[in-house]
């Protein structure tokens, strides 16, 4: 599973490079995630602007990421896809994720 | 694969552009990956509005990765699936031969409900998914096969009617 991160001003800023987080990718995922967000960064954004699809499973290693850092941090999300959005917000679990249209500025990289 | 299609799909008016589709993949991640890029492609899907080929994409993961997860939990096996296409409407079928559903019947599919201090759900979000985003959703075991049919909902076409979607 493809995530890079990259630290800067407080904020860690988790890159998806795969197109879809799935059943056949979800531990995957949340193995990768424990391992990148052991940073004490403050501030942790997931940016999804590269995952056109996500399933129920991708939902829930999702939703297993925010646990990991919780209490103290929150994880927000980036670059929702129309597809992944209608997950999101079918489940509801949109209002309960911050989510930003775009990386936050600064931290964007072209392409 | 030991599961037969029914002959006949009750589709209204015959004259407007069809495609069907028949898949046979193994019940695995991997597999249901690859078949639902496959039905993706196809010439039932790949015509869809955007929105509508996302409609079809998570409904169909979620029936299969639910097959591959509860069905064929505890013995391998193959999934069957069809595609049919009429215009914008698009009906599905899907077969296995694992495991019977729990009672006989679909889930409800109810999210749960969620107050300040609850542990956030990682899963049973699937059936709400399916039930959400699909009409006509039936089951049938029968022969030790599993069945599931389901229409898709067209955003377009509810659009279109004037029908408020949320």
């Amino acid at each position: 599973m493809e995530l890079t991160a990259e630290e800067r001003g407080g904020i860690l800023v988790v890159r998806v490079r795969k197109d879809r987080i799935d059943a056949a990718g979800a531990i995957q995922f949340k193995d990768r995630m424990r391992e990148l967000t052991r940073s004490t960064a403050p501030r942790v954004v997931l940016d999804m602007a590269q995952v056109a699809f996500l399933d129920s499973s991708g939902l829930g290693a999702v939703v297993a990421a925010m646990k990991a850092l919780a209490p103290d941090r929150k994880l927000e999300l980036a670059g929702l896809t129309p597809t992944v959005q209608k997950v999101f917000r079918l489940t509801r679990m949109d209002s309960v994720f911050v989510i930003h249209d775009q990386v936050p500025d600064g931290l964007r990289h072209a392409g | 694969m030991a599961c037969g299609m029914p002959d006949e799909l009750h589709l209204p008016d015959r004259g407007s552009p069809s495609a069907e589709l028949r898949l046979t993949i193994d019940g695995t991640p991997d597999a249901v990956r690859d078949g639902l890029r496959q039905m993706q492609e196809s010439a039932v899907l790949a015509q869809l509005a955007e929105a509508d080929r996302g409609t079809a994409e998570i409904v169909l993961a979620e029936a299969l990765n639910n097959i591959v997860e509860h069905a064929y939990a505890r013995h391998a096996g193959q999934i069957e699936v069809v595609l049919r296409r009429q215009g914008q409407r698009v009906d599905c079928q899907i077969s296995d031969t694992g495991l019977p559903m729990p009672g006989g019947k679909l889930p409800a599919g109810h999210l749960q409900l969620l107050r300040p201090g609850d542990d956030l759900p990682e899963g049973g979000f699937g059936w709400h998914l399916i039930r959400s985003l699909s009409a006509d959703l039936h089951y049938q075991r029968q022969a030790g096969c599993n069945r599931l049919s389901f229409r898709l909902i067209s955003e377009q076409s509810a659009a279109e009617d004037g029908i408020v979607s949320h």
